[in-house]
């Protein structure tokens, strides 16, 4: 039972990093990150260390996507402005 | 910057304030569950950076003062190496404060317990002052961001939420 929750998580650990470089939209990207960190703060917790849990639920999930979204405020819509890319 | 929309604002108000009492629950159980000073104080600062996502730059910097958090790292280091230092007569970061009986100087009862949180000594006065300290710096951190956001909005409307 705990193998199958332990390789849920890696597989959405890696999903959400697929999914991080993936979307176009960086609002996406960055709550795709968010989640990440989530769930790896979700695996250290289950491998009994709720010390590094904690860290990286308050630093990973929290404040470094608000810095992110203060980031993204900041640079307005001009990425989407960018036609012959892709 | 912009505030956002009713909605997210008044979320925001709403759970910034579990954020701080789950922060500084953190911080004061810092000697007895898991976690201490810079996790709880990582935790606290999320507070600083949910008004600030949902306020803005501006109306936030008409709240605090970025001399605020300055203050409160100056506290804490001070008071983290005082408290080093104190102890200077045995030897550098000796913990003079256990089982003195004074502040944080209870004896730790024997045998399986719940706790007791006036035990410990100086780690438990070092746990408050790194966690004052990490606040100030992270909050600071965000403030700082924010004040280095260029004023004028690229489409020059009042307000960009994401339901206008």
């Amino acid at each position: 039972m705990i193998e199958v929750l332990h390789l849920s998580i890696l597989v959405t650990i890696v999903v959400s990093g697929f999914l991080t470089i993936w979307f176009r939209n960086l609002l996406s990207s960055v709550i795709s990150l968010a989640v990440l960190s989530l769930f790896i703060s979700l695996e250290f917790f289950f491998m009994q260390a709720p010390d590094v849990a904690i860290a990286e639920a308050g630093i990973g999930a929290g404040l470094s996507t608000a810095i992110y979204i203060i980031a993204l405020r900041a640079c307005g819509r001009k990425q989407f402005r960018k036609e012959g890319e892709r | 910057m912009n505030p956002l929309s009713v909605v997210a604002r008044t979320v925001c108000n709403l759970f910034a304030w579990f954020l701080a009492v789950f922060g500084i629950y953190v911080i004061v159980h810092g000697h007895l569950t898991p976690g201490g000073g810079f996790q709880g104080g990582a935790v606290v600062a999320t507070f600083m950076a949910f008004l600030l996502v949902a306020h803005g730059g501006r109306k936030m910097q008409s709240w605090v003062r970025k001399e605020l958090f300055t203050l409160m790292e100056c506290i804490g280091l001070t008071v983290f190496i005082s408290a080093g230092l104190l102890g200077m007569s045995n030897t550098f970061f000796f913990n003079f404060l256990a089982k003195a009986g004074g502040l944080f100087g209870s004896t730790v009862p024997l045998g399986p317990n719940p706790g007791a949180l006036n035990t410990s000594g100086t780690i438990a006065l070092m746990n408050l002052s790194v966690g004052l300290e990490v606040v100030g710096g992270l909050s600071m951190i965000l403030l700082y961001m924010f004040s280095g956001v260029h004023p004028e909005e690229p489409f020059g409307r009042e307000e960009t939420g994401h339901d206008r």
